[in-house]
């Protein structure tokens, strides 16, 4: 009796703080194989281009019944840990790896942007008659407190004609670490030097105020409920749901509402300073039509593959991805790469070593 | 024969162990694991990440890591469980309360079915209920609070719904259940002997129910140390509906975090080394806390059932049942 006591115990002991600590073990099933003249490819990486990224390698497949290409949506994080441990074959990220990281993985990693997404500010304001217009320094102060209410002068001044509140703003950002928060405080870094200091740029980041909504989902249904709030959340997000958007003043002084051509507008106007290998920053991009809060998200794969058979079998994909896939991206609501820099990012496939 | 027979019972014996000690193997393997996942955040920040109120995972200045304290987090994850066991403790009881000593037989078992059905809910749909129902309502409460009540710490803050008050309700929502039903079977290990001595004394039903109260007392805070550690660890419905702050504060308006919210939260996009490190010392902490709440509650509960065999020749006495009541 007492031994069955002590068993019961200890799986209540273990039930309870497995509770506690269900986080996400980076698995190590992506061990690639080709069984039954089917080629698997394993990746990981990034939450944002999931949607997309399904949907083409079920395109792909249907048309390479051979190839079959599964993607674990576990976050930029996970997918960069996992490709520089070599447990998957590419990885995927929203944010360019560090020089840090890169210098950790145990060969030469490229980058390969895929299509863009872009952060936009969502608003829920009593009375608003129309499109409410940011600059990027108004968002900053408003994110750092120091912009406390709707009415206030630095507002009003881009917003004329319209009739806004004098009530607190309720600020609401992404308590989950994400892609989505790391392009918005890139994007205000940039814009204001007092948060590049004080908060900086980062998936998750020590926010000076407001509430965490978890996910897209969670910041938009605090948005709605919440009168006089403001936060930010994914522009595909956005247009599916239908939650009024604001428009946001980019580099050349112009305000420009988000959209998937003024995205990839944002992605042309950077691409006369790419880098070569395309770890870029495009937020507050200059140009006619560019939308600030842009920014591409990358897949990543090694210059120098192990397998050979996997990566004659990617880079075909990535080809496919580049020219073909392309097209179903904006009925998606992802905004498609520009075509000068695909033309950049084709060279850089044939870099990688395929005999 | 016999001796076959004794032999089977051998095997039988070590088979059957082997699945106690896999139980603990997991728990001080977990530990282990904990612990030397978190070595850098260990290594860096020492005690003090216990006691540091900064969480702040990008470097600033001259700082070539960012900064990481656990205490607006433990503080989070305390406050809102006792706060929750605060609302839960006297409903639960007096949930089992009824269903052991005055519920009709008829309509126990229903009833029981009710109350368990409330564990079996998941975590995520409480979530939802609450960002979408709890929320709103608690919003209009705050709103509606009167301003000189907004002096008062307790009440201080914008009127957002989200926060502590709602994270302590939904928890005490959820535990509920495992209180009630543990309470409810600590009752009625009471040996009928208690209540009927009562009775036999000219004591109401009240009375007796307090006598099989007292007596169970000790199994009952140990029922309540089972939901506190369960309400430790939950993750999911709290961070939909706590406002992830990381700041300490009295409020019960306020925004806050817990333990278990930000290692579901941040863990995923985690890439930094020590920012990583440091989420899993967090797990380490709640690991240590909830052991160390679920060991006390266990106790407790073991210290009642030796009672239950030993106390009935000392409760038989008259004098001693009389001053109970």
């Amino acid at each position: 009796m007492k031994k069955l006591f002590a068993t019961v115990a200890l799986f209540a002991l273990c039930t309870a703080c497995g509770g506690g600590s269900s986080a996400p073990v980076s698995t190590n099933n992506a061990t690639p194989a080709a069984s039954g003249g089917k080629t698997q490819v394993n990746g990981a990486g990034a939450t944002f281009p999931n949607p997309i990224y399904s949907k083409w390698f079920s395109e792909y497949n249907k048309l390479h019944p051979d190839v079959e290409v599964n993607y674990q949506s576990i976050g930029s994080g996970g997918g960069i840990r996992q490709l520089a441990a070599q447990t998957v074959f590419f990885g995927a990220s929203d944010a360019p790896m560090t020089d840090e990281q890169m210098k950790q993985a145990p060969g030469k990693i490229l980058h390969f942007p895929t299509v863009l997404g872009a952060v936009v500010p969502v608003y829920n304001i009593e009375g608003a008659s129309a499109q409410v217009k940011f600059t990027g320094p108004v968002l900053a102060d408003i994110f750092l407190g120091k912009i406390k209410r709707w009415n206030d002068p630095a507002i009003a001044k881009a917003n004329a004609g319209i009739k806004l509140p004098n009530s607190e703003i309720t600020v609401v950002h992404r308590s989950d670490g994400s892609g989505t928060s790391f392009i918005y405080t890139d994007y205000l870094s940039k814009v204001s030097e007092e948060w590049k200091q004080k908060v900086g740029a980062n998936a998750s980041v020590n926010w000076p105020i407001g509430v965490g909504g978890k996910g897209n989902e969670g910041v938009a249904g605090l948005v709605k409920q919440t009168p006089n709030s403001l936060g930010y959340v994914e522009l595909v997000y956005a247009l599916q749901n239908k939650i009024p958007y604001g428009a946001v003043q980019n580099a050349s002084g112009e305000f420009v509402t988000p959209s998937t051509d003024s995205v990839t507008a944002a992605a042309a106007g950077a691409a006369a300073n790419m880098p070569k290998d395309f770890r870029v920053s495009i937020t507050n991009a200059p140009g006619q039509g560019a939308y600030p809060i842009s920014s591409f998200t990358w897949i990543l794969m090694y210059e120098e593959p192990k397998d050979q058979t996997l990566a004659k079998v990617m880079v075909a994909f990535m080809k496919w991805a580049l020219s073909d896939g392309q097209k179903i991206a904006p009925e998606m609501g992802y905004a498609a790469v520009p075509a000068n820099v695909v033309q950049t990012e084709l060279e850089q496939l044939n870099q990688i070593k395929v005999q | 024969m016999k001796t076959s027979r004794s032999g089977g019972d051998g095997w039988f014996r070590v088979f059957l162990g082997v699945f106690p000690v896999l139980v603990l193997a997991i728990v001080v393997g977990i530990g282990i694991a904990l612990f030397s996942e978190s070595i850098l955040s260990i290594r860096r920040f020492g005690i003090n990440f216990w006691f540091t109120d900064v969480w702040d995972p990008v470097p600033h200045g001259n700082a070539l890591t960012g900064q990481f304290g656990a205490k607006p987090f433990i503080w989070g994850t305390l406050y809102s469980s006792i706060l929750a066991l605060i609302i839960a403790g006297p409903i639960s009881l007096g949930i089992a309360t009824y269903l052991s000593e005055l519920c009709p037989p008829k309509l126990r078992q229903p009833l029981i079915f009710l109350t368990e059905l409330l564990a079996a809910i998941p975590s995520i749909v409480y979530g939802l209920w609450g960002v979408f129902v709890l929320v709103p309502l608690i919003r209009q409460v705050e709103v509606h609070t009167p301003e000189s009540w907004r002096q008062f710490p307790l009440f201080s803050g914008p009127p957002l719904g989200l926060g502590m008050l709602s994270a302590a309700l939904i928890l005490a929502i959820m535990v509920t259940p495992f209180i009630s039903s543990l309470a409810r079977e600590v009752l009625k290990a009471v040996p009928r002997t208690q209540r009927e001595g009562a009775y036999a004394l000219g004591a109401t039903q009240w009375e007796a129910i307090r006598v099989a109260l007292s007596y169970g007392r000790t199994g009952i805070i140990g029922a309540v140390m089972l939901g506190f550690g369960r309400a430790l660890g939950e993750t999911m419905a709290v961070t939909m509906v706590i406002g992830n702050n990381p700041r300490v504060s009295w409020s019960l308006f306020a925004p806050q975090y817990t333990m278990a919210a930000v290692i579901a939260n941040e863990f995923t996009e985690a890439a930094d080394e020590l920012h990583l490190h440091a989420l899993i010392e967090i797990g380490l902490v709640l690991f240590i806390i909830t052991l160390f709440v679920n060991a006390l509650s266990r106790l407790l509960i073991w210290s009642m059932n030796k009672q239950a065999v030993a106390r009935p020749k000392t409760k038989l006495e008259p004098a001693k049942i009389g001053s109970a009541a």
